[in-house]
């Protein structure tokens, strides 16, 4: 194993957040801030508990997973394409390292950093309301999992994108909508029949469901189903990218 | 002696079904200074990155050292320091931080000392911490260096090194090449300023259309492709070469006021003693006289056009 190379992306991937603190964290600290002061205060409060949790501390693994799973893509995806945009990909293409040890020095960072955000938003909502989390290990095994798998999906679109705009496209169009739509600020049982099952497609439900259930022992469907889920996502996110470094697409010629 | 590197039958057909490379077989010695010229699109760049795993060959092997670029290809590209054409750059990072990036992706550690040493040669050092966005295209060209240089590679391969690079600059460029030669640094490089081959090289291959057509130490292939020539600028202008004279290669020039005289650098005799006796003998005189030698550029460009 090329330790010293998977060490290098890291920490330069690490340095890069760094140098962008301001936008990588404070930003989206400020938003989930919001989402707090909106849905959990003005709205949340005409709002009755959910089963058994009040609407503000209801929402808040919802919101830690709107957080990790946008900014897992946003970080990961920028992470690889921007090597490729200014051409410096040569670099990666031509050391001796493997692609396994590139995913894990560009995932890694990647992953980092969304669950360092996450947990800083986990802090957060404690100013604005009480929480209790009910297992810590399956909250953390959780995030961590969503984390790697985001960011893996990053990877891949980073590799896919030709283009800022593309690279914008996935989270903005795909990501954020099923986030909202998994069951971020609602339990799906609220829905009428027809729409649970439709939501049911929907990856994201899984994983707020799983993450929620970590904190409150509420759950939309089984925390196993949830964990085979992220299981199943991730297995498919890695199958895509030993095809991605099989076939050099949009790597090599 | 095994070469450091050896290509054997590579062939390269893009996906357009451009065919960049139709069998080339080239070795590389250890500790040589090797220039590959070639006119745009000949297939250098396509054959440099094929040896250093960014493009994939379509069939036929490369070793480097013994090992297979594809098979062995940690072994083979631990080897390898690569500065290539296009000023690529992070454009955000410090010159620092993205030197000490590739020393890390070819596996070694931090070395602190050593990187200082890179960065002092190439004239990096004060610049250290400058974002790479806010040097020049010279500056540029030497950080790609460095960074080829960090990992302390035993092959280095220049990609047009000295493109873009001021006069003075591309001096100490080519006097820290001729120092790591000297380190036993195998050098690989591909330049338009053939005139800088000539200065350098051990030996030259040439490509044009994705076939080497030619591989040749340079001191051999200036003695045998390159042509000497002698110009007598006559005190009176001929209008046809006298009969006396047609045992010689002449050539009138210039309105018939020079005489050009082309002999064989290779020949034992130059025939220059025969031709100013038989010049003397016609009652022509002349009134000063030059001699030139073909350049590598004039070899160069004559391969090249006879290939066409």
């Amino acid at each position: 194993m090329n330790l010293p190379a998977v060490i290098a992306i890291y920490k330069f991937e690490m340095a890069r957040w760094g140098r962008t603190l301001l936008q990588s964290l404070v930003s989206p600290v400020i938003s989930t801030a919001l989402y707090f002061v909106v849905f959990g205060a003005a709205i949340g409060s005409r709002i009755s508990e959910i089963e058994g949790v009040s609407y503000g501390t209801f929402i808040v693994p919802g919101l830690i997973m709107l957080m990790l799973l946008t900014q897992s893509v946003a970080n990961a995806s920028f992470g690889i394409y921007f090597p490729r945009f200014t051409g410096t990909i040569y670099e990666l293409l031509s050391a001796p390292i493997s692609y396994f040890e590139i995913v894990i020095g560009y995932v890694g960072a990647a992953a980092t950093k969304s669950i360092v955000l996450g947990l800083i938003i986990l802090a957060t909502a404690f100013l604005f309301v009480p929480i209790h989390i009910a297992h810590p290990f399956w909250m953390i095994a959780f995030l961590v999992l969503t984390a790697i798998t985001f960011s893996l999906l990053g990877f891949i679109i980073g590799i896919w994108a030709d283009g800022f705009e593309k690279l914008q496209l996935v989270p903005l169009l795909i990501i954020t909508p099923l986030t909202f739509l998994g069951g971020t600020f609602y339990s799906i049982s609220v829905l009428p029949p027809f729409w649970q099952g439709v939501t049911l497609f929907n990856p994201v439900v899984y994983l707020v469901s799983g993450f929620r259930w970590s904190f409150f022992e509420v759950a939309d469907v089984s925390p196993a189903i949830s964990l085979a889920m992220i299981g199943l996502f991730l297995a498919i996110c890695l199958m895509v990218v030993a095809w991605i470094f099989k076939t050099g697409y949009r790597l090599k010629s | 002696m095994q070469p450091i590197i050896a290509v054997s039958n590579l062939t390269k057909t893009y996906a357009s079904g451009f065919q960049a490379l139709k069998g080339i077989d080239l070795e590389i010695h250890k500790g040589e200074i090797f220039a590959l010229l070639g006119p745009n699109g000949a297939g250098k760049t396509t054959l440099i990155s094929i040896i250093c795993g960014i493009v994939r060959p379509s069939s036929g092997t490369v070793t480097i050292d013994g090992h297979d670029i594809i098979t062995d290809y940690r072994a083979a590209r631990s080897l390898v320091g690569l500065v290539p054409q296009e000023l690529t750059a992070d454009m955000f990072e410090t010159v620092l931080a993205t030197v000490s990036l590739s020393r890390g992706l070819w596996g070694k550690w931090d070395d602190p000392a050593y990187i200082e040493k890179v960065l002092r040669d190439l004239s990096l050092w004060e610049r250290r911490d400058s974002k790479l966005m806010t040097l020049s295209g010279g500056m540029k060209r030497r950080v790609l260096i460095a960074k080829a240089l960090s990992h302390e590679p035993s092959i280095l391969f220049l990609d047009e090194p000295t493109a873009g690079v001021d006069v003075e600059l591309r001096k100490d460029m080519w006097e820290n090449i001729r120092s790591l030669r000297d380190s036993g640094v195998t050098i690989i490089l591909t330049t338009h300023y053939i005139h800088e081959a000539e200065d350098m090289a051990d030996r030259i291959g040439v490509i044009n259309k994705g076939e080497l057509i030619l591989v040749e130490d340079k001191r051999e292939l200036m003695h045998k492709l390159g042509k000497k020539q002698l110009t007598l600028q006559l005190h009176h202008s001929l209008d046809a070469l006298p009969p006396a004279l047609a045992g010689h290669h002449l050539t009138l020039a210039n309105g018939g006021s020079e005489l050009v005289y082309t002999y064989d650098t290779q020949g034992s005799r130059t025939g220059i003693t025969g031709l100013l006796t038989d010049l003397a003998a016609a009652g022509i005189r002349f009134k000063d006289l030059d001699t030139t030698q073909s350049s590598l550029e004039d070899i160069f460009v004559d391969l090249v056009r006879r290939d066409r």
